[in-house]
This record gives C-alpha cells, sequence and structure tokens, in this order.
C-alpha cells in the first residue's frame, strides 16, 4: 500500500507541536497541544484508509477495488465530535480556574506538598514513651529508659 | 429468540433516563425515582443476562443490521455478564446514597439537577465498554464515561475541583489519543476492528508489528487502570471530588481500565509475549502504592494509594495467563470493586460525623457512633485480606496460582503480595487507631464537631442504608464465594480458550488460530498459523479493505 507522504510529514509535525504543548504549564496551550493532537490522529486514521477512491455508493459496473474505503471517514466523524465535546470542557474548565485563581498556570495539590514536606518522624508512633504507664513501675528501668532517651 | 438482543438494553435504558432526568431538572423529586427506577430495571435485566448465559454460554447481537466484521457487534460473555452485575450493583447503591446527601444537605454544593443525568450516562458508557465487541466501540465506550466523569469530577466547580480536574482530563484525553492510535494501527495493519476478527487476523501478523500494537493498547489501557508508572493522576485527583463520585470513580472507572487489559491479553493478544513486564509492573503498582497509602494523613487519599496498590494484584493475575490466576484476577476484581466502593462511601459518612476527613482532626468515632465503627471494620479487613472475607479468598487464590506457577519471578510477586497485604493492613490499622479508637483530645487538631454537635442530620437514613447493603454485598461476596469463584473459573477457562467467543460473533465456521505454546516463544509459535487464516479471513489483509456494500459475504 503507498501512502500520501505529505499528510504522513503534517501529521508528525502536528504531533511534534503537540507534545510540546501539552508539557507547558499554561493550560490554555496545553489545550491547544491536545486539539493538535486529536487532530494528528484523525490525519493517521484517514492515512489507515489507503488511496483516496470513489465515493462507496454501490453500483454494479465498479470494480469494488476502486471504491473509498468509508470506514476511516465513520470513525473520524466520531473522533472529531468527541474531541470537540472534550475541547469545549476544557475551555469551561479553563475560564474557571481563570475567574477563581486570576492565573493560566496548572496549580500544585496543597496536601500533596504538605505530604512531601512532612518528616517520617511522627509524634504519636516514633516518640519514646515519656512516663511510665504500667500499674507495676519497675523504677530503675524507668530512670535508665529516661537517661537513654532523647529528651 | 438470542437473549444477547436484549444485551442492548444495559445501555439504551439509562441513556434514556439520562434524557429524561435532563427534561424532569426542575422536578427533583420526579428525576429521583426515575432515575432510580430505571437503574434497578437495568440491574434485574443484567442479572437477568447473567443467569442465562450461565446455563446457554456466550452470545453475541449485531447493530444496524451489518454483519459482524463489518459491522457494531456486542457480546455477553460470563466475564463481561460479572462485570455488568456487580457494577450495576454499586452504581445504585451510590446512586441513593448521593441522593440522600442530596436530600439531607439540599443543594449547597452539588448542583443536584445536573447530576442524576451525567450519572447515568456514565453508568451507560461503563455498560458500553464491558459489552462491546468492537474496539472502536470501546473507545466510545470509554469516551461516554470519561466526558460524564469530568463533570461528575468538577461538580460545583470549587478551587481545589478545578485544579484536580484540570490534571483528570488532560491525563484522560492523553490516554484516549494512545489508544485512538493503537485503534487506527491496528486497522491500517489488518483490515478490521471487530475484536472477534482481529483475534484471528492478528495472529498472522509479522511478531514486531504484533508487539508494538500490543504494547500501544496496554499503555492506553495502564493509564486508565491507574497501573504503577502511569498511576500518578489517581491519588491527585479522586480525593477532590463528592464523597459519592469518588466512590463510583474508584469502584469503576479503574476496572474498566482492568476489563480493557484483560480482554487485550486474552483474546487479542494471547500467549505469554509481555508476561514478564507486566509482573514487573504489577509488582511496582503493588508496593509503590501501599507505601504511597502509608505516607498519606487524609483518608481518602490513602484509601485512593490503596485502590491503586490493589490493581496490582489483579495485573498480577492477568500476568500469569494461566486459568487458575486469571479466575483469581476475575474474583478479584469483582471483590475489590465493591470493597474500596463501600470503602469510599463510608469515608463520606466518617467526614460527616466527625467533620474532617483527616486523620489529624479525628477521633473517638467509635466511641461516638458505633454503627460508623462497624460499617468501617468490617470493608477495611476485607480489604486487607484478613481470612474469612472475600479479600482473603482472592488474595489466597492469586498467591495459589502464583506458586503453581513456580517462576522465580511468580515467587517474587508472591511475596509482594503478602507484604503488600500486611501493609494495607497496617495502613489501615493506623486509621482505626486514630479516627475510631483514640480520644477525642488526643487529635493533632481536633475538630469541633468531633464533641458538641447532636446526632441529629449527621447520619442520615438514607445514606447509611445503602451504605450497610453494599457492605453486606461484599460480605455475601464471601458467603457465596464458591458459585462465585466458579463462576471466575468458568469465564477464565471461556476466555483463554476463545473459541466461543470467536465463534458467537463470527458464526461456527470461523477458524480460531492456536495460541503460541505457553511457555515457548511468541514468533516460533505464531509462524504455523499463517496458513489456516485463508479460511477464516473475510477481506484482504492488507490495504485496500473490501467496501461494505458490495462485498456482503
Amino acid at each position: 500500500m503507498s501512502v500520501n507522504l505529505t499528510l504522513l510529514v503534517v501529521m508528525g509535525v502536528l504531533y511534534a507541536c503537540g507534545i510540546y504543548l501539552i508539557l507547558e504549564r499554561s493550560l490554555t496551550r496545553v489545550l491547544l497541544g491536545l486539539m493538535l493532537l486529536a487532530n494528528a490522529t484523525n490525519l493517521l486514521i484517514l492515512a489507515t484508509g489507503g488511496y483516496a477512491g470513489l465515493a462507496p455508493l454501490f453500483s454494479k459496473s465498479t470494480d469494488p477495488r476502486h471504491y473509498n474505503d468509508p470506514l476511516p471517514q465513520a470513525l473520524i466523524l466520531t473522533s472529531i465530535v468527541i474531541s470537540f465535546a472534550v475541547t469545549a470542557f476544557m475551555l469551561g474548565i479553563i475560564y474557571r480556574t481563570w475567574a477563581l485563581a486570576r492565573q493560566d498556570d496548572i496549580q500544585d495539590d496543597a496536601e500533596d506538598r504538605r505530604v512531601a514536606k512532612t518528616p517520617s518522624f511522627d509524634a504519636e508512633d516514633d516518640s519514646v514513651v515519656p512516663e511510665e504507664t504500667s500499674e507495676f513501675p519497675v523504677t530503675a528501668v524507668t530512670d535508665a529508659a529516661k537517661e537513654g532517651g532523647p529528651q | 429468540m438470542n437473549i444477547a438482543s436484549l444485551a442492548p438494553l444495559a445501555v439504551v435504558l439509562p441513556i434514556l433516563g439520562a434524557a429524561l432526568t435532563f427534561a424532569l431538572n426542575r422536578n427533583p423529586l420526579a428525576q429521583r425515582a426515575v432515575s432510580i427506577g430505571l437503574l434497578s430495571l437495568t440491574l434485574l435485566l443484567e442479572c437477568w443476562l447473567l443467569a442465562s448465559v450461565w446455563t446457554t454460554g456466550t452470545a453475541s447481537v449485531t447493530l444496524g443490521g451489518w454483519q459482524p466484521p463489518f459491522g457494531v457487534v456486542m457480546v455477553v460473555d460470563q466475564f463481561s455478564s460479572l462485570m455488568l452485575v456487580v457494577s450495576s450493583v454499586i452504581s445504585l447503591a451510590v446512586l441513593i446514597y448521593a441522593t440522600g446527601q442530596g436530600m439531607a444537605d439540599g443543594d449547597r454544593e452539588a448542583p443536584v439537577s445536573i447530576f442524576h443525568p451525567t450519572y447515568l450516562i456514565l453508568v451507560a458508557g461503563v455498560s458500553n465498554a464491558f459489552l462491546t465487541g468492537d474496539l472502536f466501540n470501546l473507545y466510545v465506550g470509554f469516551e461516554i464515561l470519561l466526558t460524564a466523569s469530568y463533570v461528575l469530577m468538577t461538580l460545583g466547580g470549587t478551587g481545589p475541583r478545578i485544579r484536580a480536574g484540570v490534571t483528570y482530563v488532560v491525563v484522560s484525553v492523553v490516554s484516549s489519543v494512545l489508544f485512538l492510535i493503537a485503534i487506527a494501527m491496528i486497522y491500517g495493519a489488518t483490515g478490521t476492528i471487530t475484536m472477534a476478527d482481529l483475534a484471528i487476523k492478528l495472529a498472522g501478523l509479522d511478531p514486531g508489528t504484533r508487539n508494538l500494537l500490543h504494547v500501544m493498547l496496554l499503555v492506553a489501557f495502564g493509564i486508565k487502570a491507574a497501573v504503577f508508572p502511569l498511576s500518578f493522576w489517581l491519588p491527585d485527583s479522586y480525593p477532590t471530588a463528592p464523597a459519592p463520585v469518588t466512590a463510583v470513580f474508584a469502584g469503576l472507572l479503574t476496572k474498566v481500565g482492568v476489563y480493557a487489559m484483560v480482554r487485550t491479553e486474552t483474546l487479542l493478544f494471547p500467549g505469554d509475549t509481555l508476561n514478564t513486564p507486566l509482573m514487573v509492573v504489577a509488582l511496582l503498582t503493588m508496593l509503590v502504592g501501599i507505601l504511597g497509602a502509608i505516607a498519606q494523613s487524609d483518608i481518602k487519599r490513602l484509601l485512593s494509594f490503596t485502590l491503586v496498590s490493589h490493581i496490582g494484584y489483579m495485573v498480577f493475575g492477568l500476568a500469569m495467563s494461566s486459568v487458575a490466576g486469571l479466575a483469581a484476577a476475575v474474583f478479584y476484581v469483582a471483590h475489590h470493586i465493591t470493597v474500596q466502593t463501600s470503602l469510599f462511601l463510608v469515608t463520606g459518612l466518617i467526614e460527616r460525623r466527625g467533620g474532617s476527613s483527616s486523620m489529624d482532626r479525628l477521633g473517638g468515632l467509635a466511641k461516638l457512633s458505633p454503627l460508623l465503627a462497624l460499617l468501617f471494620f468490617v470493608p477495611a479487613m476485607n480489604l486487607a485480606g484478613i481470612p474469612p472475607f472475600s479479600g482473603f479468598l482472592g488474595k489466597l487464590g492469586l498467591l495459589q496460582a502464583g506458586i503453581a506457577l513456580g517462576t522465580p519471578l511468580a515467587i517474587t510477586l508472591v511475596v509482594g503480595g503478602v507484604v503488600t497485604s500486611l501493609l494495607t493492613l497496617l495502613a489501615i490499622a493506623r486509621v482505626w487507631n486514630r479516627a475510631f479508637w483514640r480520644k477525642p483530645e488526643d487529635a493533632e487538631y481536633p475538630a469541633a464537631v468531633l464533641k458538641d454537635r447532636g446526632a441529629v442530620g449527621l447520619l442520615p437514613r438514607t445514606m447509611v442504608g445503602p451504605t450497610a447493603a453494599l457492605v453486606v454485598f461484599g460480605v455475601a461476596l464471601t458467603v457465596f464465594a464458591g458459585p462465585l469463584f466458579q463462576l471466575a473459573g468458568n469465564s477464565a477457562e471461556q476466555m483463554l480458550d476463545r473459541t466461543a467467543y470467536i465463534h458467537s460473533v463470527l458464526g461456527g465456521n470461523a477458524k480460531v488460530p492456536e495460541i503460541a505454546a505457553p511457555q515457548g516463544d511468541a514468533p516460533a509459535g505464531a509462524a504455523p498459523v499463517a496458513p489456516t487464516l485463508v479460511q477464516g479471513a473475510p477481506t484482504p489483509v492488507q490495504g485496500a479493505p473490501t467496501p461494505v456494500q458490495g462485498g456482503g459475504k
């Protein structure tokens, strides 16, 4: 099967730009990147259909090999509709981020940052028991523990 | 009449419900009645499907009048119908819980009028993904459920939800694009996207091409299933959504990814080509996930990490590609959907009763509300795999299958599985000790509600009821583990055999290619298969596919 070189080159450029853009922190650029990726994929699907041929309307006199393959075009149509909906939703989210935070960047997760900063020492689990809790205190052992302990 | 011809109703009924509830958005009472009624009806239908598939075997239905290699098919086999029933049980429980929450709170944070239609669309997408026998329709199913989940994730549009929603949407879209690229390449290589037809034609491809397609699909599904290197997005985004939404996401969405991985591994690319990498990934998923869980102090985040960790068990069962391993994985999926959802629902109740979901602020809940403690304790022990419960049975099945396989890697995974199980117990015990057992005064930053709020309206029956029902359902999985394991075993055998699936779609004459010898290398095993393909292949393989209109068989 031969392929259309122009289509492939355009597809490669779209993928490259799309991947570059979704690695940015700015949400608008990420959205543009996603749109480029979706369209590059549409071109890829189109390329799998092979030669451009006759419209696939049945007539008895036409050789079946001269028809275009209609399936990739149906797939592209579906994928265009889906990416349209997702793009609209992303635009809504970006607008909302702007309204809430007055910036176009992806925000950090506060809880994530907090957990990352938490020291591995846990006051409840790890500290030496500060006082004797036994009903039958053994003074010598307790004193030794107090001298050896960090307090 | 073919029983499968009723299968599309499992998708159509929720969509119909979505349309009706959308039209009724000014009448909350009617909305609730319609959505709960239609979802119950769907559940009944799916139970019937499961019962009839158990007796009569795999069945399929073609949609729109196109015959199988061309048109979209839906296939009902034991695995898909089991998934349908379990997913509908938990989505019904979560729907009633969410309705109860809405009734108790008014529309403070969740605009209820949009919740019902979106939720039903999500259910329709999940059913579609479970039922479909067509790769592109699987993509459509994924998109339906993902688009609905974007809306549910950002419900209310508060700051943290929007932040989490952005990550979630971008990651999901990237995984969908990868899936679509894989579909395009598969179509280019084989000229078909019907899964049963692909099962025949992919076997004839050059091993290099086949492995590329295999890896593309696994990466796309791996992002959705949150398998380790691709799981970073999940604990970041799930905890911020409203409790019932997190619960249904945790139960269903990752499992749809696991389901798609199982189908890819068993139906499209059988054999053990990628079993070693899958096992390594499963081990890392288990360990990294559970270590993340131990570091958390927020219960929702902790549970999100255990969710990632336990996906590792399912991938382990899948990677063994033996009947025992696959059966245990199927059982584990059913168990985990139920348990993880009930734990998130209980966390919603904890947040309500204690005023927070952070362990630093909670304390003394066991005394304040013994019922809540019981509701948490049972699924928590079930998740950790303590003996009488289904979590133990599922893990035992996996470990036995691992020992039976006996390779060094499988033994390492068995050890890793036991360690993960113990660490899960540790993480859960920390929650129990802090939130339930210690005195409220001992909390680092005690929330005011722990002491002086009355119990009125804190635990409405409409929310406790479905949670309790789901906990009981989880226990029922233990009681009826025998039949369930038999079902899982049957579906594992069917999936590894593939004959029933392919014949039900393409008719009894289709040749099922032999699977490459289980321990041999795939390329050598695949070679003798190629000549048999000619009879089974209705369309030419490369390049110019036969036009649909001209070339009916």
